[in-house]
């Protein structure tokens, strides 16, 4: 009988807003240490925390984006324990009743089909500092930048069965968190921050006792770490041992993972109500005004493009990964309006690999939309062929020309005279006199060598399909 | 009332001696069962209180009002290097 893998997910995201949560303090990355911090965020006794508005508004509209509901009175509580880097000696956060409940995000399944994941919650709480140990002898230093800055934590349900589910709900609910710009959402810098908890059980039985995951933050590790955890427990419990409840961490060097058990009976958080803070509030008017102001979302776009613009499933996918992909594309086919489907291939295929090359994001990218609709109009046009339009796209990366002034400085317009091509055809012919003999013979598949040939000797300049029309009918004889 | 009085003292970072916790055990019993006596008051019906004020939280904008202050917050810290806050390490 074979095991069952139950994984739920908790993912922090830092949300961007300008101040922290509870004080005026910036939340810029980067800045020098303890630069960022006032009396409230340092745990000062005495402060008062006064919860940012901002910070509401962009959970509430992740909590609309995954279909859930918004309690119009939520609560915050204390989440106690000692660290150096939480100097009140507790974090604020949501644990009676969070600001979102009860949602969903659909996952692409095995099967083709759609899986949906369950969400049990969104909270709202703020983030620890930073603690720095290495190099250091017998002490730890401690930044408190960080102290204070807004997360949502979005808890799954426990309803991912492979390692593969889980990594495929994380991309999905990362993409639709960039979508909505609520978070920078970089996942090396912490701002999208993963735990995951993994049980094994036989199918039909109860669930088997979790242990859960720290410290994944990409991807892969996520991927690594779940496989990892699923054998270590299967081989454990097929040993006749047992998986004990506790936190392990993830060592993205060695891809084991590690009990941090000694730190079980500290996790006594001893939630209660903060008696600094009374029940958020808000209305239902306030509610419906996010929901009007809702972007279009992944998958409607996706949606969108593979029936409005023809594309296929693979390239919708690829030119709605961001916001900012998915408005490129429609400003270039707003600007080469006659074939979304050349816009696809090109922005797709040629633009994304050039500046992937050259590290940068579409919102850097060299040629604008305008630009590159002009070349395209040029191949739409046959004044080039698709292969000459590379080289002018790789020229046009490095200047600020047009693609009409590139194909005229270059001299490479397409050669779409019949009797320019007759007489390189007949030049080659004359060059060739055994291969010609050779296809008059019956060779057929020496046909590709003509058009080649005379390719090469056009410079790529002349245009294929009369290439072809004029060989065949020269080759004749 | 039972407490685990050798518990309590640990999450709350409070180092007690056998004596002092078998003194203190039988005093943190009689506070809870003080409070206790609020079990008895029937509160079928009555909503949970949130907060002892019927208000609702104030927001604030999300505007920077605090500049670097540094220097004059970190003077109260018994240690700092580069500033940064030095505490006894603290990674297992």
């Amino acid at each position: 009988m074979s095991w069952e893998v139950v994984i739920g997910l908790e993912v922090h995201v830092q949300i961007n807003t300008a101040t922290k949560a509870f004080c005026g303090c910036s939340t810029a990355f980067g800045s020098e240490p303890n630069s960022q911090t006032c009396p409230v965020c340092l745990g000062m006794p005495g402060q008062l925390p006064v919860l940012n508005s901002e910070a509401v508004d962009k959970t509430i509209l992740t909590g609309l984006a995954i279909n859930a509901h918004i309690n119009l009175e939520s609560r915050f509580d204390r989440k106690n324990y000692f660290y150096p880097d939480l100097p009140k000696g507790y974090q604020i956060s949501q644990f009676a009743i969070p600001l979102v409940e009860g949602g969903y995000l659909d996952i692409p399944a095995k099967d083709g089909g759609e899986k949906r994941i369950g969400i049990t919650r969104i909270h709202m709480e703020e983030d620890a500092g930073k603690s720095m140990h290495e190099g250091l002898d017998g002490v730890s230093h401690i930044d408190l930048n960080r102290s204070g800055v807004p997360l949502m934590e979005i808890v799954s349900e426990p309803d991912m069965r492979s390692a593969d589910e889980a990594v495929a709900y994380l991309k999905q609910l990362h993409q639709l968190i960039v979508f909505l710009g609520v978070s920078g959402a970089n996942m090396e810098m912490g701002q999208f921050r993963c735990d995951a908890n993994v049980s094994v059980h036989r199918p039909g039985t109860p669930f088997g006792t979790r242990a859960e995951l720290k410290n994944l933050n990409s991807f892969r590790f996520i991927k690594q770490a779940i496989e990892y955890e699923v054998n270590r427990q299967i081989e454990l419990i097929e040993d006749g041992g047992k998986v004990v409840q506790e936190t392990r961490l993830f060592d993205s060097t060695t891809g084991e993972s590690r009990s941090m058990r000694g730190k079980e009976e500290a996790h006594d958080y001893r939630y209660f109500p903060d008696p600094d803070l009374p029940p958020l509030r808000v209305s239902q008017q306030d509610v419906d005004a996010i929901r009007a102001g809702m972007p279009e979302l992944p998958g409607q776009l996706r949606q969108r493009f593979e029936t409005e613009y023809g594309l296929s499933s693979y390239d919708a996918d690829v030119l709605t990964q961001t916001r900012e992909l998915a408005c490129w594309y429609e400003s270039l086919v707003a600007a080469h309006p006659a074939d979304p489907k050349r816009c696809a291939n090109w922005m797709a295929n040629e633009l994304l690999g050039r500046l992937k090359e050259a590290g940068c994001e579409i919102e850097q990218s060299p040629v604008s939309a305008a630009r590159l609709a002009g070349l395209l109009d040029r191949i739409a046009d046959n004044t080039i062929s698709g292969k000459i339009a590379k080289d002018v796209l790789d020229a046009m990366m490095a200047s600020d020309a047009s693609a009409d002034a590139i194909i005229e400085s270059k001299g490479l317009k397409q050669v779409s005279d019949s009797g320019e091509i007759d007489a390189i055809i007949l030049a080659v012919m004359e060059e060739n006199p055994d291969q010609v003999t050779g296809y008059r013979g019956g060779k057929d598949r020496l046909f590709g060598f003509f058009v080649g040939q005379v390719m090469k000797a056009s410079r790529g300049k002349a245009n294929p399909a009369l290439v072809n029309e004029r060989l065949l009918e020269l080759l004749k004889g | 009332m039972d407490i685990d009085v050798k518990k309590v003292a640990m999450l709350a970072r409070i180092r007690l001696t056998d004596a002092e916790a078998a003194e203190l055990g039988p005093q943190l019993g009689g506070i809870i069962g003080y409070i206790e006596k609020l079990a008895e008051v029937n509160t079928e019906g009555v909503a949970p209180t949130a907060h002892p004020h019927d208000a609702a939280m104030p927001l604030r904008a999300n505007v920077v009002s605090n500049g670097n202050r540094r220097e004059q917050l970190q003077a109260v810290a018994p240690n700092v290097e580069s500033g940064l806050y030095v505490v006894p390490k603290v990674i297992e």
